[in-house]
């Protein structure tokens, strides 16, 4: 305890993938004055704001440093005469949904899991199965209030460099305190999903290269285990009342989802493999019909289908796992299916495995999607020669101008990623103003030399 | 940082000609390591090892003076280490083998041969515990013996040193529990080295490359204690129990 009366405790912490823990003094975020005292007090180590944890690798943590843990600030608000939330850094997408929804509102972006901070979806830039037509999280903040490394509060809109590097800026630019976004009006807690099943990965790339501009939300799962690259693709708009009547659906705004299931705490190392995945992967394929549309389903169904199995992530055992995520220009296409063979050569066996296409990125330096393709593959940690795997295929996609989500990302090297991130030294110049000392640190900051 | 696959970025090696700690870091991916700091006393061995490594492209190789009979400089190079870069691994691996026989004859070779194995250890050993509890994360991998693991009469002098340095070790590795730092024990047999290369070789003798493959693969398992080879561990068990008439009359 050094700013004031505040419990703190030393916590191991570790990104979703469960790998690479570090251990920090863990303090919950109570007022932004507190906040402010420690960043003028900070040690060597530095300081860190960490939200829900749900970045898959090393973004949320820093060894030895100060980490606010903003979950414990976490007011928000809905004006609905100007469509906006204004939200303290630490609310959840969760949380928020269950108080907007029935309100007839949703949120312009959602990632795959709603248990995400306001402050993390902006220092990720997340984006979610609309990003084709809508980008990501950032495009949709209109003012962000932040602490910056003097311990100062500020607040930025689109007109300032500070904005655009915050946004995506991996929480490194300073703690953000709150945040206002706009919220889209809906007419219901339902989506209208077509649902196509194809049978191979050009099918499938191509299907979605002809369509996905007529939905609002478009995704595809990818059956890893299977050479052909099949897949199910998933694509749906906001349901309307009609729609919902038509249905014999009378709640449209019905929204409470709730917890299925809790994954277990030990799991063995070898619980996946090669035929618990070929027949996960097998019945997902078959479970889906060969084409239906409009079928009703719920927002959670729809967006957040893992977030009913509480700690999923404990399904790959003690040694965790990572997602390998990248993006693509489209004239890269070719190294989705080839990620997908390469993977499966080395014995990296997934579960969930998505694809989407991007439309056009915006202006902050470091924000991930760009127009093309991205890839999502989860693959535990403990395969052999997982690693050179990956370093090839980093270098493949550097060299077509793709690059890999910092939120995800948890093994590439630093000199890869200053390749792929052009805009790096101009996010530097900025940070540098905002934070002269490097209060802000995170591992990941140190494993990649940002 | 470490990585998520069990890559580290930076090594420092106490004791920085040390075969076994520089076949440790071959053994790692290259295009990973940012900064390879070896410390030693000054001598064209030392300069050798960063040439190799620079040769090898393993980048951010450098040289450090460190000597450790003078543990007052401990802290300080320690420290000036550390602030400069996280250390993710450190391999405390300075020794001397000395001569069980010299030693006998004149105990002031004794006192050398405790004082660098044993007290210059429990100096830096406990300087490192210091700065990897302060960084919250890293290993630091002690170069212990199977020698410590029971005292023979061809090389107790040696043997009770290493004796210390394990036990230290291992109380050690106890006290960082819980502060993201893991301490790595490592009790090889017989290595062949320019350190042993004047003596018969014993049964299970291995190279530096055979201790350092399975240095690296304990780090990714987080193990605490490894010998190497690994059925040394048996072996040393069964020795530990002999009776002394009978473990008197084994060949040293």
């Amino acid at each position: 305890m050094t700013a004031s009366g505040t419990a703190t405790r030393t916590e191991a912490l570790t990104g979703w993938g469960r790998t690479m823990s570090t251990v920090a003094t863990v303090v919950p975020a109570i007022h932004e004055n507190e906040m402010a005292n420690y960043i003028r007090e900070a040690s060597s180590r530095g300081v860190l704001a960490r939200g829900l944890g749900r970045s898959y690798g090393d973004a949320a943590q820093s060894g030895g440093a100060i980490v606010f843990d903003m979950t414990t600030y976490n007011n928000f608000s809905l004006d609905q005469a100007t469509m906006t939330v204004t939200a303290q850094a630490g609310a959840s997408i969760d949380e928020i949904l269950r108080e907007i929804v029935p309100l007839g509102f949703f949120v312009p972006v959602t990632a795959g899991t709603r248990i995400i901070t306001v402050g993390g979806a902006i220092a990720a830039d997340i984006h979610g199965k609309n990003h084709h037509r809508d980008g990501s999280f950032g495009a949709h903040v209109l003012e962000i209030t932040l602490l910056d490394g003097a311990g100062i509060v500020h607040t930025y809109t689109g007109n300032d460099p500070e904005f655009w590097a915050t946004i995506g800026g991996m929480g490194l630019t300073g703690v953000i305190l709150s945040a206002t976004f706009t919220v889209i009006p809906i007419q219901s807690s339902y989506i209208t999903v077509d649902t196509e099943r194809a049978k191979n990965l050009d099918d499938v790339m191509s299907r979605m290269i002809e369509r996905d501009h007529e939905y609002k939300y478009s995704v595809a799962w990818i059956d890893t285990v299977a050479t052909s690259g099949r897949g199910v693709i998933t694509r749906g708009d906001h349901a309307t009342a009609e729609q919902c009547m038509q249905d014999g659906v009378t709640n449209y705004f019905d929204y409470d989802p709730k917890n299925i299931a809790t994954a277990p705490g030990l799991v063995p190392s070898g619980l996946l493999n090669r035929w618990s995945v070929r027949a996960f992967n097998e019945g997902w394929y078959r479970k889906h019909p060969t084409h239906r549309t409009g079928e009703l389903q719920r927002l959670g169904a729809f967006f957040h289908p893992l977030d009913g199995v509480q700690e999923w992530n404990r399904i790959y055992g003690p040694k965790g796992f990572l997602q390998y995520q990248f993006q693509v220009p489209d004239s890269a296409g070719y190294l989705v299916g080839h990620t997908l063979q390469k993977l499966r050569e080395v014995g990296a066996l997934s579960f969930l495995t998505v694809l989407k296409r991007f439309g056009p990125g915006n202006q902050a330096p470091l924000s991930f999607p760009q127009a093309g393709w991205t890839l999502a593959a989860d693959v535990p940690a403990g395969v052999d020669g997982l690693g050179r795997t990956l370093d090839e295929l980093d270098a493949l996609i550097a060299a077509e101008g793709g690059r890999l989500y910092l939120a995800k990302d948890s093994r590439q090297s630093p000199s890869n990623f200053a390749r792929t991130y052009p805009r790096l030294n101009d996010w530097r110049e900025i940070r540098d103003r905002m934070d002269p000392n490097r209060v802000f640190t995170s591992d990941l900051s140190r494993r990649l030399a940002i | 940082m470490i990585d998520a696959l069990g890559e580290p970025q930076s090594v420092l090696v106490l004791g920085g000609t040390s075969e076994i700690a520089l076949a440790t870091i071959k053994e790692m991916p290259r295009n990973r390591l940012r900064r390879v700091v070896l410390a030693g006393r000054p001598s064209p061995a030392l300069d050798a090892a960063v040439a190799e490594l620079a040769s090898l492209n393993i980048s951010g190789a450098e040289a450090v003076e460190f000597d450790a009979k003078n543990t007052d400089s401990h802290g300080p190079i320690i420290d000036s280490i550390f602030d400069a870069a996280d250390v993710d691994l450190v391999i405390l691996a300075f020794g001397l083998l000395g001569d069980q026989m010299v030693a006998e004859e004149d105990p002031s070779h004794a006192v050398e041969l405790a004082t660098v194995n044993y007290t210059g250890s429990v100096s830096a050993g406990l300087h490192i515990a210091r700065r990897l509890k302060h960084q919250g994360h890293g290993t630091l991998v002690v170069l212990s013996s199977v020698a410590g693991d029971r005292a023979r009469r061809s090389n107790y002098v040696y043997g009770s040193t290493k004796a210390g340095l394990d036990a230290f070790a291992q109380g050690l590795d106890a006290a960082l529990a819980g502060t993201g730092a893991h301490v790595l024990i490592v009790r090889p047999g017989f290595v062949r080295t320019k350190m042993t290369s004047h003596l018969p070789e014993a049964p299970m003798t291995t190279n530096p490359e055979d201790v350092a493959e399975i240095i690296v693969a304990s780090l990714k398992k987080g193990r605490h204690t490894v010998y190497a080879p690994g059925p040394l561990r048996f072996v040393m068990a069964g020795l530990k129990v002999l009776p002394k008439q009978i473990f008197r009359k084994l060949p040293s």
